[in-house]
């Protein structure tokens, strides 16, 4: 029976690369994927390409490629890459010159477009905002980023086309993986279960480490061998559908049946409707057998897609202001405490301009807020934290000034300030008719 | 009393303003326990100073786990929170600490 090997080359934008090159030399792999899209990741992209019409790509984009490029004179390896983020051409263009130095001038390089829909904005200002149930109209003024999830079609063109690297932007996570699939054993697009099989295979592969004890070492109960040396996955996938998750012997952490788990549950909600644009994929008949430091996934299946692209619009949203300083020492907490109050009552005159206001002490209450009983002894040492969000830029300013004005004007023995601010580039989601969008590869032509 | 940390493990993953947290037994014959331990009542609860919006508990028989899934979860979304940790990425460490009934052994 068919099967191909695909490793899964990244987890996150910023994520390590010594085990993706470790995965192309010694992993046998027919293909290797990099997920380097979070939701917001994009506008910040597309906010680098207003400024520069050549960058708006992944940031580790020349130094991935310096280190992948080289290998693949020895190891034939497609690679399926999302690093595109909001300038896929522009991330083609300088993969395609890095090519050519490294002497690799036979290389193909395909770009998938269509994502970015922020041209055709002005046509769906009547449609409703899923997070909040208003019009898309009432953000028009500060929407930076448009771009739709797109499925499959895009990468499958490009192997089609003979593409050795296929460079996407916003395309659903699954379908880097599901799309050699759905090439190399063709597959059709209707052939739902089929479909819903490659997506959970790609779900398994998009998170890098996840899947192979990376955030899971929880010792005693958890424990994860060489954790420092985690290595990235392994997915072979039968023509069939049938899955086995595995990783490099020489690597550390582990596959076993709880990192598998925790994974195929990791960021879903229903899980007999994981909605992607190709397939909606039901997670519910999945049964796992492990042998071997091997993980066998079978019975995915999946059922017909919606009919709509969801697209995640970026818009500015004001500005978070944050201050934090450090006390230690008998009292700490007492005195960390009336630092809060201190800032409270500071920041009073403002208030009207602020829409949200939150006040911690790290070390007691900043991750679990209010869940009282869980540690009772006096800490050690505290850092305040005090955060805001305003549409106003100056007022978040002036919150993280009021922390640092602790050092003359609170409590005895503060130190360690530290002061942030960011504009908030926050998300609304629309769906759209999957017929406006347009998917389009583009090859590399040596720069002609 | 035990805490669901001595039967289960777990991890928070994150979309938008929703928070989701797996529950998986380690043992098959945990499940039926954690699936009457772990209800949207209880959950809702324990987290009532984070969660705001309703909270539905999937079912995975097939791999001992349940789905929490909670709205309203995350201050407003990764994006506009102003918790330290935007996803709340931590909160599966939290659950973990919830006491939960022990089992009677049926053969005793």
């Amino acid at each position: 029976m068919k099967k191909i090997r695909i490793g899964g080359g990244a987890g996150y934008g910023g994520d390590r690369i010594e085990p993706a090159v470790d995965l192309i030399r010694f992993g046998n792999l027919d293909y290797i994927i990099f997920e380097c899209l979070a939701e917001r990741t994009i506008a910040l992209a597309q906010q680098k390409k207003m400024k520069d019409s050549k960058k708006g790509y992944n940031e580790l984009l020349e130094y991935r490629m310096s280190k992948i490029l080289p290998l693949l004179k020895e190891h034939k390896v497609r690679i399926i890459t999302n690093m595109g983020a909001a300038n896929p051409r522009a991330a083609m263009e300088v993969t395609g010159r890095m090519a050519r130095e490294y002497g690799l001038n036979d290389l193909k390089i395909v770009c998938v477009i269509g994502d970015d829909i922020i041209d055709k904005i002005e046509k769906y200002m009547d449609f409703e905002i899923l997070e909040t149930g208003e019009k898309l109209e009432t953000i028009a003024d500060d929407i930076v980023s448009a771009n739709a999830y797109i499925g499959t079609a895009g990468i499958v063109k490009a192997l089609e086309q003979g593409a050795d690297i296929v460079i996407s932007g916003r395309v659903a996570d699954p379908a880097l993986t599901l799309a050699p699939a759905v090439y190399e054993f063709g597959w059709s697009m209707t052939d739902y279960d089929k479909l819903g099989k490659g997506t959970v295979m790609g779900h398994l592969l998009e998170c890098g480490a996840q899947v192979c004890g990376g955030y899971f070492a929880d010792p005693p109960y958890k424990e994860v061998p060489e954790l420092w040396n985690v290595g990235f996955p392994i997915g072979e996938i039968t023509e069939e559908g049938d899955i086995t998750i595995s990783k490099l012997k020489s690597a550390g952490g582990l596959v076993s049946r709880e990192t598998v788990s925790e994974q195929l549950i990791y960021e879903i909600h229903d899980p007999a409707a994981y909605y992607t644009p190709d397939v909606v994929a039901d997670f519910t008949g999945i049964t796992l057998e492990e042998l071997d430091g091997a993980v066998t996934v079978r019975g995915a299946s999946g059922k017909e897609k919606n009919g709509k692209y969801k697209v995640s619009v970026a818009y500015r949203d004001g500005f978070i202001g944050e201050g934090e300083i450090g006390y230690t020492g008998s009292g700490a907490k007492k005195r960390a405490e009336m630092a809060l109050e201190i800032v409270r009552r500071r920041v009073e005159p403002w208030r009207d301009k602020i829409e949200e206001e939150k006040y911690d002490i790290i070390g007691v209450n900043s991750l679990h807020g209010d869940i009282t009983g869980l540690n009772p002894k006096e800490p050690s040492e505290c850092r305040v934290r005090v955060a805001v969000r305003s549409k106003d830029k100056a007022v978040a300013e002036m919150i993280s000034k009021e922390v640092e004005a602790l050092y003359t004007n609170g409590p005895a023995g503060g130190g360690g300030v530290r002061q942030h601010l960011r504009e908030v580039i926050a998300i609304a989601s629309i769906f759209v008719p999957d017929k406006d969008i347009q998917v389009e590869t583009v090859l590399w032509e040596g720069g002609k | 009393m035990m805490k669901l940390r001595e039967i289960a493990h777990s991890r928070t993953g994150d979309k938008g303003n929703i928070s989701n947290i797996s529950v998986i037994a380690y043992k098959q014959e945990d499940y039926e326990t954690i699936k009457k331990s772990v209800t949207p009542e209880k959950v809702k609860a324990y987290f009532s100073g984070i969660v705001k919006g309703r909270i539905i508990v999937y079912q995975l028989p097939n791999l001992w786990a349940l789905n929490i899934v909670m709205y309203e979860a995350l201050g407003g979304g990764v994006t506009r929170s102003l918790s330290l940790d935007t996803h709340g990425k931590s909160l599966s460490s939290l659950l973990m600490d919830m006491e939960i009934e022990e089992e009677e052994n049926e053969a005793n």
